[in-house]
């Protein structure tokens, strides 16, 4: 069989500006740091069980860590700096990564199956996008108190009970905190093969530890809000 | 009685299979294609995928209708020249090329769709059949050796440990099919350069050129227009050979290595 196509005919490929690898490792460097976070978080919600006062303190310690060499909430500031960048690089990454599979496939298949894919996996880009969703909503709640009915005066604890003694935001928030689960499930094997870091004998050791964040970080999320709907902490 | 004397014991006598093929038809890489019933009957279970294709097309001259396009060449596994994605899954239920799948792991009714590998960096030239050269060119760009030719060295010149020239004789089973790309989401062709970055990396004849090497066929697969890796495996799980996300991961490791150590792609 001849197999000869007219030169004329190939789409002239476009330069390579940065590489889909490194592209790659700024998603999994950046989310390695949103993934410290998240732990760090997930410590601050549980201190909602050890009471208002306890959590309004943690609160106030983490707008004066430093102090007073550093001035005010810098060392808050610093940590939200951090976050941002890291948030900024992680969607840069994401969409032109997105982009660049999308134009790698313009017609689809019009059968097919998945073999070896994760529910999780599939869930990434469109779940990335309601996690972002998700982090806009807790921010502009949970943080400046706009949409709050404590409003931006109010004590962190009052602000946390308001919110989530309303069912439907609790909902919102465990639908979002199990998407984030599973992003961290694909996410954290994803990243270690993309750092290199991963082989044949520790791909099942990988694959567990992602499995085991993932659980425990969503578990743990999930405790405070419900422990509030449900009547256990107020 | 169940039994006679001249039972044979090898169960109902067997008949071949009628089978519904939906096919992808295209008349050329700029034209519109469609996915075009035929039947066929009386398929052995004994045929391979493509024989069975074969059945197709004489039947199709024999009506006077263009015959359908597909590459192949060995027919036994190990040239990387057939290939189409046939219900969905790149070479099919089985994980072996689309010459060695037979008609056995089909059943008498069945409908089976068949279509060529989608990548905008693989276009179609015909029906089944996609210009792969992509392949070569990132094998070009760095997927080779620099050593002298002439009388073979003495093999014990260089010794290799054993572990690496096992992993990196795993890696150098890949025959190029391409459908690691038709299986991936993304269509990247991350298991494919992997492969090859992996057999040239772990043996000592390959160190010299290992940065630049990974470097370039990186930078050539993104300018091919493939996408992305996002690690989700389809690519190793399609790949008739079994290579390994390991490989990928040895991929990377290299990358990230060499652009700390300075190496750039070339332009």
């Amino acid at each position: 069989m001849v197999t000869v196509t007219d030169s004329t005919q190939r789409r002239t490929p476009k330069a390579a500006k940065t590489t889909s690898v490194f592209k790659k490792a700024v998603m999994a460097i950046s989310g390695i740091v949103l993934v410290l976070y998240l732990i760090a978080h997930m410590i601050g919600n549980l201190k909602a069980f050890a009471g208002a006062d306890e959590f309004n303190h943690y609160s106030e310690w983490l707008r004066t860590i430093g102090n007073p060499a550093l001035p005010g909430a810098t060392a808050l500031w610093l940590i939200r700096i951090v976050l941002l960048v890291a948030v900024v690089a992680h969607i840069w990454a994401a969409v032109s990564l997105w982009r660049q599979a999308r134009n790698a496939r313009p017609e689809r298949y019009v059968t097919k199956k998945a073999v070896a894919q994760s529910y999780a996996s599939r869930t990434m880009r469109w779940g990335g996008v309601i996690i972002l969703a998700f982090v806009i909503f807790h921010i502009l709640d949970l943080t400046l108190g706009a949409v709050n009915s404590e409003g931006r005066d109010g004590e962190p604890f009052d602000r946390m009970l308001a919110s989530f003694q309303n069912p439907v935001v609790t909902i919102f928030y465990a639908i979002s905190v199990i998407l984030v689960g599973m992003h961290l499930r694909h996410g954290i094997w994803s990243a270690t093969q993309t750092l290199g870091q991963s082989n044949r004998r520790r791909e099942v050791t990988v694959n567990y530890a992602a499995t085991a964040i993932a659980t425990v970080l969503t578990i743990g999320f999930l405790l405070t809000p419900f422990s509030i709907l449900f009547g256990l902490i107020d | 009685m169940r039994s006679s004397v001249g039972d044979t014991g090898t169960g109902p006598e067997k008949r071949g299979m009628n089978l519904t093929l939906r096919v992808w038809r295209q008349q050329g890489p700029t034209v519109k294609g469609k996915m075009v019933t035929y039947k066929v009957t009386d398929i052995s279970p004994d045929m391979s995928f493509l024989e069975m294709l074969d059945v197709l097309n004489e039947q199709l001259i024999m009506q006077g209708d263009d015959p359908v396009a597909f590459d192949h060449d060995c027919r036994e596994g190990i040239c990387g020249m057939c290939g189409v994605v046939i219900n969905g899954e790149a070479h099919g239920p089985q994980q072996t090329t689309t010459c060695q799948l037979h008609m056995r792991s089909f059943k008498d009714g069945d409908s089976i769709d068949i279509e060529p590998w989608r990548a905008s960096a693989f276009p179609i030239i015909k029906d089944l059949a996609v210009d792969r050269r992509a392949l070569d060119r990132i094998i070009q760009a760095g997927g080779y050796i620099s050593v002298p030719t002439g009388t073979a060295p003495e093999a014990h010149a260089t010794p290799v440990p054993k572990k690496d020239a096992d992993n990196a004789f795993d890696a150098a089973t890949c025959i190029g099919c391409g459908a690691c790309v038709a299986a991936c989401p993304n269509a990247s062709s991350m298991l494919f350069t992997a492969a090859k970055v992996t057999h040239l990396g772990l043996l000592p004849q390959g160190q010299p050129e290992r940065n630049d090497r990974v470097v370039n066929m990186v930078a050539q697969q993104d300018r091919e227009g493939f996408g992305g890796c996002t690690n989700i495996g389809e690519c190793s799980a399609a790949c008739p050979k079994g290579i390994s996300m390991e490989t990928i991961s040895r991929l990377n490791h290299d990358l990230l290595g060499a652009l700390r150590a300075g190496a750039r792609p070339k332009s």
